[in-house]
């Protein structure tokens, strides 16, 4: 198993089953009376966040908490880094003082691979800018495999903003290796084409994305991107691209519907939608607690750690 | 690895098992309460076939449970290579019942250590007995087995193999001198 889990090009699905067998322990024991194993205990995990995060943040402190590691949090605005330090300064600070892992949230993309660099610990991306969130991908593709059993041959569509997606890109490497095709989907402003590669495909036309989808996943829309000229409104977009029951009924019977959060509800995903039975977003949360468990396990126990 | 010796056979692993159904009814007063856990791998069937013995001398279904002691090993941190960590599937409450423990070899008494964690977590067991096919001592911890299979007084170069027909090709244990 690879040091750090930054993105998944060095990746073979094996691993990725590794870590979906072990998230399968982990759920059972989330249901025991004692919901917490000792397998990193002495460790000391740092949740380095240079970026707002409610539930990225949360799912790893308390998977970290549920493997009875120590965690410390790294809040940039509370921190030094107001007064100037760098990166790699604050790294080395917190390499300094112990800690025996990192995860990782920026702002910038490639953020995570410069933290790697500096710290000779494993380093989780928990979010780089556009580039990746490769433990969301893990928790959808999980999520969905729980689901169907298996992702081969699957179709799933992803819409909104692509361009923008750290999950997106991250789910269009993750799924074709488990088998699936992606389709993205979104205004020709937000879908850069160079995401198009084996078992990707493009298209701005949204019935066309969902037409026979096993399942669709609707992308935040992030109301800056207005004002940087890729969308005209909110409401123009949700007439177009908004994920909701008369669009769901393009896909497969039954097809389920996913989201990263948090949501923007009635303007990337109808209210009502989100809400039913077919939406997996709560279990998509429930879900990221034992995949993040599994991760630190499969990254942190063993000599090669 | 030298093979040196079988220590036992088919046959002689059916009578140690029964041998340890009727110690454990004795002891017990009968099957009331009581839960049979076996440690993963080989502790399962061993737990499994206790199970049937015991229907057959008292006619009465004891659950039994598989316990992963793998997330509650003390040497996760120094191990070369990752673990593989299986399913703990206990589907009955353990609170107020008489569980005893199975796995296949005792040896230093670690994994028993962690297994009487695993266990603990799972709900408060009245008691916990450990049955084993075989003692083959050098224990590190003050650890000791309520029912044996066979004591086998071994060096620590030497490998005790037990061999299930659940998972291998036949039942059989051997002794093989580790080079």
């Amino acid at each position: 198993m690879t040091r750090s889990l930054l993105d998944f090009a060095d990746w073979t699905a094996e691993q990725v089953q590794a870590i979906f067998d072990t998230a399968d322990v982990m759920h059972e024991v989330l249901a025991r009376p004692v919901k917490k194993v000792p397998a990193l205990q002495g460790m000391t995990i740092c949740t380095a966040f240079f970026e707002n995060s409610t539930r990225t943040r949360l799912s790893f402190e308390l998977a970290a908490r549920r493997m009875s590691a120590d965690v410390v949090t790294f809040a940039a605005g509370a921190s030094s880094l107001s007064k100037g330090e760098s990166l790699r300064d604050t790294i080395e600070t917190l390499n300094a003082l112990g800690v025996d892992a990192f995860i990782v949230r920026h702002e910038a993309s490639g953020a995570a691979h410069l933290v790697n660099k500096y710290s000779a610990k494993p380093t989780i991306n928990a979010g780089d800018g556009r580039r990746a969130h490769p433990t969301q991908a893990l928790l959808d593709a999980y999520t969905l495999r729980e689901k169907f059993g298996s992702l081969e041959g699957k179709k799933i569509t992803i819409v909104g903003d692509v361009r923008h997606s750290r999950v997106a890109r991250s789910n269009a490497e993750l799924l074709p290796m488990l088998g699936a095709s992606v389709t993205l989907c979104g205004p020709a402003t937000l879908l850069p084409k160079e995401l198009a590669r084996r078992g990707v495909t493009l298209t701005t036309d949204v019935n066309e994305a969902v037409k026979g989808a096993d399942a669709v996943m609707a992308l935040r829309l992030q109301r800056e991107r207005m004002n940087a000229g890729y969308l005209g409104s909110l409401e123009e977009y949700a007439a177009t691209y908004q994920v909701n029951e008369a669009l769901m009924e393009r896909a497969r019977d039954g097809a389920f519907v996913l989201h990263p959060g948090p949501m923007n509800r009635d303007v990337e995903i109808s209210g009502s939608l989100a809400d039913s039975p077919r939406a997996l977003i709560v279990r998509q949360v429930e879900n990221g607690l034992a995949v993040r468990m599994s991760v630190l396990y499969h990254l942190l126990v063993g000599r090669g750690a | 690895m030298n093979f040196k010796a079988t220590i036992l056979e088919s046959g002689d692993i059916a009578r140690a098992l029964t041998r340890i159904a009727h110690e454990i009814l004795e002891r017990n007063k009968g099957a009331a309460d009581l839960a049979l856990i076996g440690v993963h791998t080989r502790g399962i069937p061993l737990a499994a076939r206790l199970g049937a013995k015991l229907r057959e001398l008292e006619g009465v279904d004891v659950p039994l449970g598989k316990l992963d002691i793998t997330l509650y090993r003390d040497d996760l941190s120094e191990i070369a290579h990752q673990p593989i960590v299986r399913k703990t599937e206990v589907p009955f409450d353990i609170a107020r019942r008489k569980v005893v423990l199975i796995d296949d070899v005792l040896y230093t008494g670690r994994t028993v250590r962690a297994a009487l964690d695993a266990l603990t977590d799972l709900g408060r067991p009245s008691s916990i007995q450990l049955a084993v096919l075989i003692d083959r001592g050098h224990r590190e911890l003050p650890i000791r087995a309520d029912y044996v299979g066979k004591n086998l007084p071994t060096a620590r170069s030497e490998v005790v193999k037990v061999k299930l027909a659940e998972s291998d090709e036949a039942d059989v244990v051997e002794l093989w001198e580790d080079e």
